[in-house]
């Protein structure tokens, strides 16, 4: 499982707009490149990502190769009710990785 | 047996049909696809990247929508990568403003464009025309 960096407060305010920022560490290989005998190394890249909030969606992203390794995504919701903030990344091959973080809203 | 002229030629036009990056008209058909009949207005969007990139791999982008109204969709393009999308970001309703970022590559210097879909079907766009001194490799 890939290393994943995120960065939500544990505590807001309901009704208060959050920030929350997410890295998940992954080579995102293009498909654009070559080994040093010309062969393309075949696309391997992280190609969606989806944000829920007690089941409820705040965000999902169609990622592309164009996306720089270790893909970064920063993005707001709106806090609303105590509960669970769940993040799923789906990589190309299938795999996905699901990570949770618990949220108090006062 | 195939002529040795005829190998090369057909070589030489296998070449020349696989170009190595989008074009401007495969953005405006992407954007043209994305909006269908609406209007696309420039502004209400901001796309903000460094006009001066010096490492292509991995430069900051921010694209945020100004005003109330709840935005759908927003879309992101380069016009000289290898392909053109660079990413889709859909809002659900726990989202808060439409302000994303990310970090994003870049092959050569262009113009990327940002063009986001509101809920009330208004289409509105944003371009930026930037420098890249160290392009992202594809070597």
């Amino acid at each position: 499982m890939a290393r994943v960096l995120i960065n939500i407060p544990k505590e807001v305010r309901k009704g208060e707009v959050i920030e929350i920022k997410v890295l998940i560490s992954h080579p995102m290989e293009s498909g654009q490149r070559r080994t040093d005998s010309g062969q393309v190394i075949p696309r391997k890249i992280i190609n969606k990502f989806v944000c829920t909030w007690n089941g409820d969606e705040v965000l999902s992203v169609d990622l592309f190769p164009a996306i720089a390794a270790n893909p970064f995504l920063s993005f707001f919701a709106v806090a609303d009710a105590s509960g669970t903030i769940s993040m799923t990344w789906v990589d190309d091959d299938g795999a996905t990785q699901t990570e949770l973080a618990s949220i108090t809203v006062t | 047996m195939v002529p040795r002229r005829q190998v090369l030629v057909a070589a030489a036009g296998a070449v020349l049909l696989s170009p190595a990056s989008a074009t401007e008209t495969q953005v405006a058909a992407l954007i043209k696809e994305l909006v269908g009949d609406a209007t696309l207005r420039q502004g209400r969007v901001k796309l903000d990247i460094p006009l001066l990139v010096e490492n292509g791999n991995a430069v900051p982008i921010t694209v945020s929508v100004d005003g109330p109204d709840r935005v759908r969709s927003l879309h992101v393009f380069a016009e000289r990568n290898p392909l053109p999308n660079v990413a889709n970001f859909y809002f659900g309703p726990r989202a808060g403003p439409a302000k994303v970022s990310t970090r994003m590559r870049l092959a050569t210097s262009q113009t990327v464009v940002a063009v986001a879909k509101l809920a009330d079907g208004s289409c509105w766009m944003d371009r930026i025309e930037l420098i890249v001194t160290l392009a992202a490799c594809v070597e």
